[in-house]
């Protein structure tokens, strides 16, 4: 072998066998030995994981926009608003906080990627990077920024760093131009992005 | 954990028997995060240890994850706070709006009441 040389490319994540990677793979094949779950379980649960995105969010701002008392009790108790339209939220909490003319709020797990899965899906890769994570509760007008998102100077903006066992989702300010449109025409106005509070909805 | 466990009336229980601590701070009153540095599984952000804020909500109580993460039960469960603190709290160099604030959740046996606080 010659000197040691830089290939400039990713490695495939496959080739390395990581202690918690081995960890898994021991657990997940002796709980299918014992036939505590089958292999087709796992297959179903990580398909159904993937395939879950944003809507059930959007869904819940909607209403919230079209319903001043839901949206008082989706503040009050996220939770509980949430499972009165039907879905569940599992065992987490959810806290949902409102945007404002004055007041403009975005999340973070600075830890790790704690994030809303049940109404939101999975988080986007950007949310689980360092430099988001240790940058928006550092410096958030410019990280907001480089999300094409800019806010008023004289907005205050409130960083939730979701540490524990709450789950955060962001009610964003509803668009004027949405007058009288109906909870399907609102829905596809909300982006992901609004509901961590990276972006706003400006049309 | 504190080695009090036994002593009557010392924790409450959930509706399942589960024992917990009582909350000792409500909305409103100021608290600093403990400067503590302790080993392992920590749930307490870097930034905050020291810092002073004010207690927003309080969430509940929550088996203490420094002893889930070690396969314990983490109980009793500890009261769990979302804490406000200023942006310039923490980064004393905050260069944006000097309104901006940062919420975190942080349980109870991370806090103190604030010192100019104190009696």
């Amino acid at each position: 072998m010659s000197e040691p040389h830089d290939h400039r490319h990713g490695r495939d994540d496959e080739d390395s066998v990581s202690y918690y990677r081995t960890m898994e793979i021991a657990v997940r094949s002796l709980l299918i030995e014992k036939g505590i779950f089958s292999a087709q379980d796992v297959r179903r649960t990580v398909e159904a994981m993937d395939g879950r995105n944003y809507s059930r969010g959007a869904r819940v701002v909607a209403h919230a926009w079209q319903d001043g008392a839901y949206r008082a009790r989706l503040l009050a108790n996220g939770t509980a608003a949430v499972e009165e339209l039907g879905m569940q939220v599992g065992p987490l909490k959810l806290v949902v906080v409102e945007n404002t003319p004055a007041v403009h709020n975005v999340v973070v797990c600075t830890l790790c990627s704690c994030y809303p899965r049940m109404l939101l899906g999975l988080p986007p890769d950007w949310y689980k990077s360092r430099e988001y994570r240790s940058r928006v509760v550092r410096e958030p007008r410019a990280v907001l920024a480089d999300f094409g998102t800019a806010l008023p100077a004289d907005v205050t903006i409130r960083v939730h760093d979701s540490t524990a066992d709450m789950r955060y989702m962001v009610l964003p300010m509803r668009p004027p131009a949405s007058a009288g449109e109906s909870a399907a025409q609102l829905e596809r106005r909300i982006s992901r992005d609004a509901l961590v509070g990276t972006a706003v909805i400006d049309r | 954990m504190s080695g009090s466990a036994g002593m009557p009336g010392m924790y409450g229980t959930d509706p399942e028997g589960a024992a917990f601590l009582p909350a000792h701070f409500s909305p409103g009153d100021r608290v600093r995060v403990r400067a503590a540095i302790p080993p392992g599984h920590v749930r307490t952000p870097w930034y905050c240890r020291g810092r002073s804020g004010v207690v927003e909500r309080l969430c509940g109580a929550f088996a203490n994850p420094e002893e889930l993460a070690y396969g314990r039960p983490g109980l009793p469960a500890q009261p769990l706070y979302r804490v406000r603190f200023q942006a310039r709290e923490l980064w004393p160099d905050y260069r944006e709006n000097a309104a901006d604030v940062v919420e975190i959740e942080i349980y109870q046996h991370w806090l103190e009441t604030a010192p100019e606080d104190r009696p």
